[in-house]
């Protein structure tokens, strides 16, 4: 069959087809590209799907799953899975037993209840397949296949879905995703999915004395004007629509000293540092007044730096610092500099 | 919130400009504006303003005295190799929203839409979002590859799909959850926070039904997996009807590879479609029978209705509109004519018409559209407007070629309720107020 015939059976529809697509391509087009070995293939092909289809054998217990959980996750998620931190809870214990049975996680409806994981996702296939390809955070896929079994059984012991001395495998997964406590609480029955899909909400045409309540019922207070910094600097300093001024003048006509014993702000957001290490509060790294009150007055500078640059564990615990090999050699002074000095 | 209305340069009410004397002038320059000479400031354009009531107007010391820059050999070419804005527009930025996401690397930072033109948006503006962070990959090491239910699964590097017919088009790309914040309140100043998740570019790549065609996809498939190669592997069910419609898989925007931040070198773009769909760092396709409940397809990215349902797959980002300038945060300097411009777009085709209302949506005239007007395309629109110092109540309603038209958020939340979180196509209200500040307020 000659190409344009191909594509004219593939698209159907001549008319929808853009341009690009009516042409009558060289054979030696559909030679580029070859074919992925098996192995290749086993290598990326790592999606578990709602059906299980895709997920290796495997079993871990919750008993692991917790040793696990307090060495890799609990850092970021809380001991028990419940923390704010650096993400919304994963579980809270806020699934009931009715949730179980009847598959719809009641509190959903609730709006002063904080919506988990546990309490949204259907399917358990999620989790397995989330965990196995991004987590931890810091170090995804550094997890061994019986290890993500291990952490799964453990947020589901977590969750009261399966009990302390259970075993999650390959051969019993499928039983457990019955017990998901919001297993049915999704729907497709909605316009946003396929192309033509209805809309739910369509607005009015009226364009002459519409009926609309035009009271406003929703403001910002002035206290909240500046919460996200002086507006005036965020927006275009002339033409016809300047910023507002939300940030008390005074603040602004003060000289601006060089504050020398500053933290690098810039640098730590812009390198992730802020993101693991709070200022004096240990997050998945040391806080950085722990670091300076270790290495104050040693010779540390070259150290630091090295392990800065190229990463690594083993000195406060098992968790690794990812190397930083982005920053440039100024940039790593001034933060080796102020770490050891003047944090 | 008044401000302490300094007039300095370029940023004034229309002030009679040859208000201060030379002396004021070079001081100021020398030692920048403090408290004593900001009350110098203040008296002098007093004086200056009593002397303008005689309608005598002065001459303008921009025009009379010769800046420097008309008096100086200006710098070489290719000093900034890499071309950068003017310094005058460091305000135009990228930000973030204070305590929106825990950390920075799970996090978004916002175009700013309040100061930009036309439908394209700067690549270095385009707004990030990330779920683990960024990272830059090496193209010589990057690989996409098509498996599933293909005759033979298929890989490329990036000279293969670089060699393949390509196509430019323009789209917009908008996350899911732009405007998310407004669900409940008013919560966001600025319309950079409101509805900054938005861009539009022109992308370039091959189109994604060649790729599969190449790979000889099942014909009867209905889903697609797109997996990305960066830590988070981000993964999405994308609908065979939109892959097959006009999706491409893209290593081009705006006439030059993707920003590392959008996906260098390979990212999705599935036109109409929101932006989480649009996998970054793509390095697999998988084609399907089902579809794959990935976690930001079944834990996040999924719609809570008020009967405690979850709308899943919801992809599509419905027709929406917004006003860029006047708009929240910005101040109206005089009375008189106005330009009202903004921003309108369908994921589900064409804008067919967007109208601007200056009295809450009582009483509405049609916009005017810049063209092109393309499909899943941002729109340009501009309406004329006098203001006499009212305070007055800002909206646009865009209608699109399906013959939807956008709903005021009242008729939205009556259906889906305040917790729903993504796709918010609500009608924006902005307040200008009778000092001409400008503000995001909701109605009814
Ligand atoms: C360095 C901090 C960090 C560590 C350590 C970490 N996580 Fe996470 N985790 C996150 C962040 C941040 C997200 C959300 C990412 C996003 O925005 O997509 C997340 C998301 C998740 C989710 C999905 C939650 C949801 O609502 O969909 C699960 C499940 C999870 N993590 C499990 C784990 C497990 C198991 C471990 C240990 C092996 C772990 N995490 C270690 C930071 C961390
Ligand atoms: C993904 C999380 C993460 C990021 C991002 C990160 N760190 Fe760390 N950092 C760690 C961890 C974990 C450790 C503890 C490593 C160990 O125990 O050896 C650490 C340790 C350190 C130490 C102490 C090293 C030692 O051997 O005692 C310094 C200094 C440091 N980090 C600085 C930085 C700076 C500066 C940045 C940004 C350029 C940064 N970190 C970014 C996680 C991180």
């Amino acid at each position: 069959m000659c190409n344009w015939a191909r594509w004219l059976l593939a698209f159907g529809l001549m008319v929808q087809m853009p341009s690009a697509f009516a042409v009558d391509y060289p054979a030696e087009l559909w030679q580029l590209g070859r074919e992925a070995t098996s192995e290749e293939v086993a290598a990326w092909d790592i999606d578990v799907r709602p059906d299980f289809a895709g997920l290796p054998p495997g079993s871990g217990s919750v008993e692991e799953g917790e040793i696990l959980w307090l060495d890799k996750c609990s850092v970021c998620h809380g001991d028990f899975g419940d923390s704010n931190e650096v993400f919304s809870p994963i579980v809270l214990g806020n699934v009931t037993d009715e949730d179980i049975s009847s598959g719809r996680v009641a509190a959903l409806t609730d709006p002063a209840v904080v919506r988990t994981t546990l309490m949204k996702v259907a399917t358990l296939s999620t989790l397995w397949d989330y965990i196995n390809r991004a987590m931890p955070w810091n170090a995804p896929k550094s997890l061994q296949v019986d290890e993500v079994y291990a952490l799964v059984a453990y947020l589901l012991q977590l969750g009261y879905i399966v009990d302390y001395d259970f075993v999650l495998s390959d051969a019993n997964i499928a039983e457990i995703q019955d017990l998901m406590p919001n297993r049915n609480g999704m729907t497709t029955e909605h316009g946003l999915w396929s192309v033509g899909g209805a809309p739910d909400v369509v607005g009015s045409a009226c364009t002459e004395n519409c009926e609309v309540d035009v009271t406003v019922t929703s403001y910002l207070p002035d206290y909240a004007m500046n919460a996200h910094g002086n507006l005036k600097d965020q927006v275009r300093d002339y033409g016809p629509f300047p910023g507002i001024q939300t940030a008390p003048v005074e603040d602004i006509a003060a000289p601006q000293h060089k504050n020398d014993n500053a933290a690098p702000e810039a640098a730590l957001a812009a390198n992730g540092c802020s993101g693991c290490h709070g200022l004096d509060r240990a997050l998945v790294g040391p806080a950085f007044t722990a670091i300076k009150e270790r290495y104050q007055g040693q010779d540390a500078a070259a150290y630091l730096a090295d392990k800065i640059r190229n990463g690594g564990s083993g000195v406060w615990g098992s968790m690794a610092m990812p190397p930083m090999s982005q920053l440039d050699g100024e940039t790593l002074e001034e933060l080796v500099s102020w770490l050891l000095e003047n944090n | 919130m008044s401000s302490d209305d300094l007039p300095d340069q370029g940023k004034i009410r229309p002030a009679p400009e040859s208000f201060l004397d030379s002396d004021l002038i070079e001081s100021i320059s020398r030692h920048g504006v403090d408290h004593r000479r900001r009350g110098l400031l203040q008296s002098a354009f007093g004086a200056a303003v009593a002397a303008m009531s005689g309608a005598v107007v002065a001459s303008d010391q921009d025009i009379l005295t010769l800046p420097e820059w008309s008096r100086t050999l200006g710098k070489p070419v290719a000093a900034n190799p890499y071309g950068q804005p003017s310094i005058y527009e460091q305000n135009i930025i990228r930000r973030q929203s204070p305590g929106l996401t825990q950390t920075d690397q799970a996090s978004v930072a916002f175009t700013p839409l309040q100061n930009m033109f036309g439908m394209i948006t700067p690549s270095g503006l385009h707004f990030e979002r990330h779920h683990q962070g960024w990272v830059d990959i090496d193209p010589r090491r990057h690989r996409l590859m098509i498996n599933g239910l293909v005759e033979k699964p298929i890989v490329f590097t990036m000279e293969e799909l670089m060699r393949m017919p390509s196509v430019s088009r323009l789209h917009f790309l908008e996350c899911g959850a732009n405007t998310a914040l407004e669900w409940g309140n008013s919560a966001v100043p600025t319309v950079q926070y409101t509805h900054g998740m938005l861009s539009g570019s022109e992308w370039t790549g091959v189109p994604l039904s060649l790729l599969l065609e190449r790979a000889g996809y099942d014909k009867g498939a209905k889903y697609l997996l797109a997996e990305g190669a960066d830590g988070s592997s981000m993964t999405r069910t994308i609908n065979m009807e939109n892959a097959l419609d006009d999706a491409i898989v893209a290593y081009g925007q705006n006439g030059e590879m993707l920003r590392p931040e959008q996906g260098y070198p390979l990212r999705l773009v599935v036109p109409g479609v929101q932006g989480v769909s649009w996998v970054k760092w793509l390095r697999r396709l998988e084609v399907g029978d089902m579809p794959y409940a990935t976690k930001d397809e079944a834990s996040h990215y999924v719609d809570l209705m008020p009967d405690g349902q979850q709308r899943q797959y919801t992809a599509i980002q419905e027709a929406k509109s917004v006003i860029t300038a006047p708009s929240g945060g910005q101040k109206l300097q005089n009375r008189g004519y106005y330009n009202i411009t903004g921003l309108a777009w369908s994921g589900r085709g064409t804008v067919t018409k967007v109208e601007v209302s200056v009295d809450g949506g009582r009483n509405w005239r049609e916009a005017r559209l810049d063209g092109p007007v393309l499909p899943k395309m941002l729109t340009r629109f501009h309406a004329d407007w006098v203001w006499q110092g009212e305070t007055a109540l800002l909206q646009s309603r865009v209608h699109d070629s399906t013959g939807y038209i956008q709903p005021q958020r009242a008729d939205l939340v009556a259906v889906r309720g305040t917790r729903s979180i993504y796709h918010n196509n609500a009608i924006q209200t902005w307040r200008v107020k009778s000092d001409g500040e400008v503000d995001n307020v909701q109605l009814g």
